[in-house]
């Protein structure tokens, strides 16, 4: 072949073809949503969270995603399913499959903390079938009772010095009637009314009133299994102590950049993360109404919304977990007690 | 060190001749620049996992800087993409010596015939050089505006106009090319001198006139001689030598010595201390403003950045010549002193963006085996590397090569501060008029150091 010739074959296969076939290997092989895969990128919240952040496959069908990060670690999980989280690296690409067998709207999220807006890096599968309404429309507990998640809820009493111990109640031998023992006793009281209640019990009026904090926390005990208190010590970690700490002080390393939030300012609220270890605010609250915001989220506040995202079980098992800031790590009662 | 022309060797001389070779260098190199561009406009937006990052800054600028620029000086130039398109255009070929191609073949401005606008272009570029070197797409505009500007040149002026005139990476390749220890020259003057066509520089059917716009018979330095090896095709009388010399030879060559050059060698020298302060000294803060352009902390850190390498370093480099000559009672006027002084930074230069260069290379080489498998981060895995996993390299050695190396251009620069200021005999005694500089080099030095190996 003429020289001159074969330089230019050789310039259109190196500078042209070569570049045009890698764009043209992309686009024959993108997947797209409806085809047979979706690929997900993902960047920090400010810059624009998942892309696509919405999702529509019909019940059962089988979802394969191609999750890549547009800029730094981020995770990816969906929300009230037994999708296992899994990581997502920066210009790497991890796929996963996923069925979802229940019709709904559900939320993916980042389980890796990649910003102080971390919480809301979020996404939704609309899962098309015969049923629209996901589990999560069920009401919950503290609406039913009414509870106010804004009004404050100071306990009028505390424990004198140590943390009360469901052990030394336990020790002392005096029985506690059954129906402070019900899951529904324990989801609808605050430790400090049910400090007043036991105190009232005849069976208490011998007891200082250290020993009667030691039947609540029997009492709380009887309700937090380890199995339990395990699972809420685990989402408690990965969704929770960036901001509350891992001590639920509220000393969490995005606390500082909370305060400063913009959203915080705006709304007129104070933005700190609830301190757990504060006795007058925890004793003074329920289970309900802890439960409650983490389900509806702090309004206002960097605190995000779980309900989408955890299961009922998994926000009562980090309910229990919470109590712990209260009444002691080995707070926990046998696990076929409840 | 006698010089040693290499084209004594029949196997040189033949691969020099041909365009062959050369060609499919530039060929290889003009197709990993366009996937760097498509990888940048196209491929993943991380810089460690896109082509474009790793193979521009990492891989071609540690060759560049390493291995290209002291063993060959220009040597990067002779095979370098960016120039190719147009030149291709304006010859109306690809490898054949033609004649008949596009461009109107207009001279370049007198005015600017000279290395301030590279000398603009390079301080440009680096005002912006953290976003260029992280930023995939930045990358690609860059490389993309390189080109049409390499392009447009070609089209409207003669010759490699871009090449001599704007590149911003081929001023400082210039510069330091003097110290390579490879040159292309003549053999013999006298037979330049009898001959009257010319055709080194006009051109004839064996290759083009000079792309460079120099004249071979008188070329006395590297700064501007492209290596395109045009000259090596056309000469009749085989008059061309590419030899093997001692290195910094060009730096003893005390004709053509010009402010321009002068200038570029002490903004090069402040560039690599504005660099290693900023990438890898431990101010957030500048690295932040560096890195947010647009904002009023990154143009607080532009201004800076400029008063640094063309007022405040060539200011300090000016009193300490003035201080010298005052020491030494020097008649020599104070322009000239600078000018030829700011020579002897040329060595301590190179050694510092080496030095510069090696804080990082090894440490990121390790991306380009993942790149080379999955080079636009799609997921793909070419060739089974994509999952390999950072690991920086020769990390016990690096800080003991810096030192080594700026030790080394610390020591190279004194040598010539003192063999410039030997130059023409000059009855002024040499100790007091090159102490300054020498101070000057060795306070750098300390600080290059400082920030380079802690």
């Amino acid at each position: 072949m003429n020289p001159e010739r074969t330089a230019r074959v050789l310039v259109f296969a190196l500078a042209l073809a070569l570049p045009l076939g890698v764009l043209l290997t992309r686009w024959a092989g993108i997947p797209r949503q409806g085809g047979e895969w979706i690929e997900i990128h993902g960047r920090m919240s400010d810059d624009g969270g998942w892309t696509p952040d919405e999702i529509t496959v019909d019940v059962g069908e089988v979802l394969h995603l191609r999750l890549t990060s547009d800029d730094v670690v981020h995770g990816f999980a969906i929300g009230q399913s037994n999708f296992e989280a899994v990581d997502v690296m920066p210009g790497e690409v991890t796929q996963a499959t996923v069925t979802l067998e229940q019709p709904g709207r559900y939320v993916f999220y980042c389980t890796r903390w990649c910003g102080v807006n971390h919480w809301r890096m979020r996404g939704t599968i609309d899962v098309r079938g015969e049923t629209s309404e996901p589990d999560t429309a069920m009401s919950p507990l503290y609406q039913s009772l009414g509870i106010d998640l804004e009004a404050p809820h100071p306990a009028d009493v505390a424990p004198p010095d140590d943390p009360p111990s469901s052990h030394r109640g336990a020790n002392l031998g005096v029985p506690i009637p059954d129906r402070f023992l019900t899951a529904a006793y324990y989801r609808a009281h605050s430790p400090g009314e049910t400090w007043h209640s036991l105190r009232a019990e005849a069976a208490a009026h011998q007891l200082t009133d250290e020993e009667v904090w030691d039947l609540v926390a029997l009492v709380w005990a009887s309700n937090a299994t380890p199995s339990a208190i395990e699972e809420g010590g685990r989402l408690y970690a990965s969704n929770c102590a960036a901001c509350h700490g891992e001590r639920g002080a509220g000393d969490g390393v995005m606390a500082r950049a909370l305060a400063n939030g913009a959203a915080a300012r705006l709304e007129d609220r104070d933005p700190s993360p609830a301190n757990f270890t504060d006795a007058v605010q925890m004793l003074g609250a329920t289970p309900a109404l802890l439960q409650g915001k983490i389900i509806r989220g702090g309004m206002g506040t960097g605190m995000p919304n779980w309900g989408p995202i955890l299961t009922d079980a998994e926000t009562w098992a980090l309910v229990a977990y919470l109590w712990r800031f209260q009444f002691g790590p080995a707070n926990t009662g046998p696990d076929t007690a409840r | 060190m006698t010089r040693r022309d290499l084209t004594h060797f029949r196997l040189i001389k033949t691969v020099l001749h041909r365009r062959g070779p050369q060609f499919a260098l530039t060929a290889l190199a003009l197709g990993g620049f366009v996937l760097a561009i498509v990888s940048g406009l196209a491929g993943t937006p991380v810089g460690s996992r896109n082509f474009g990052i790793v193979a521009v800054w990492i891989a071609w600028w540690a060759v560049l800087m390493l291995v290209a620029v002291p063993l060959f000086g220009r040597g990067w130039c002779s095979i370098c993409p960016i120039p190719a398109p147009g030149d291709w255009l304006q010859r109306g070929a690809l490898l054949q010596p033609a004649t008949r191609g596009l461009g109107l073949g207009r001279r370049w401005p007198r005015a600017t015939r000279n290395m301030w606008l590279q000398n603009a272009a390079f301080a440009v570029l680096a005002l912006f050089s953290v976003v260029i070197l992280t930023q995939p797409i930045v990358t690609a505009v860059v490389l993309l505006a390189l080109l049409f500007l390499a392009v447009g040149a070609s089209l409207i002026f003669e010759r490699r106009a871009f090449c001599r005139y704007l590149c911003p990476v081929g001023g400082f390749v210039g510069l330091y090319s003097q110290l390579a220890p490879v040159e292309l020259r003549v053999k013999d003057r006298a037979v330049c001198a009898a001959d009257r066509q010319k055709s080194c520089y006009t051109g004839n059917a064996a290759g083009c006139g000079c792309p460079w716009l120099v004249y071979p018979g008188a070329l006395e330095k590297n700064t501007y001689c492209g290596l395109c090896l045009e000259c090596l095709r056309t000469c009749p009388h085989d008059n061309i030598a590419v030899n093997w010399r001692s290195v910094g030879a060009d730096l003893l060559q005390p004709r053509g010595r010009r402010l321009d050059e002068a200038f570029k060698a002490l903004i090069m020298l402040g560039s690599a201390i504005v660099y290693a302060a900023v990438m890898l000294g431990p101010w957030g803060t500048l690295k932040s403003a560096a890195y947010n352009i647009g904002s009023g902390t990154w143009l607080i850190y532009a201004l800076g950045f400029l008063a640094f390498v063309f007022v405040v370093l060539p200011g300090a480099f000016l009193f300490t010549v003035h201080a010298g000559r005052k020491l030494a009672r020097s008649a020599v006027p104070l322009r000239r002193a600078f000018v030829h002084f700011a020579y002897a930074l040329i060595p301590l230069g190179l050694a510092a963006w080496v030095a510069f260069t090696l804080s990082f290379v090894f440490a990121n080489l390790s991306y380009v085996w993942p790149v080379l498998s999955d080079p636009m981060g799609w997921g793909w895995d070419l060739v089974g590397t994509a999952g390999d996993s950072w690991t920086p390299y020769l990390t016990q050695v690096v800080p003991a090569l810096q030192t080594g190396v700026l030790l080394g251009g610390l020591l190279w620069s004194g040598v010539t501060v003192r063999r410039i200021a030997l130059e023409g005999r000059s009855q002024h005694p040499v100790f007091p008029l090159t102490l300054p500089v020498m101070a000057f080099c060795l306070v750098i030095t300390l600080g290059l150091l400082g920030l380079l190996v802690g």
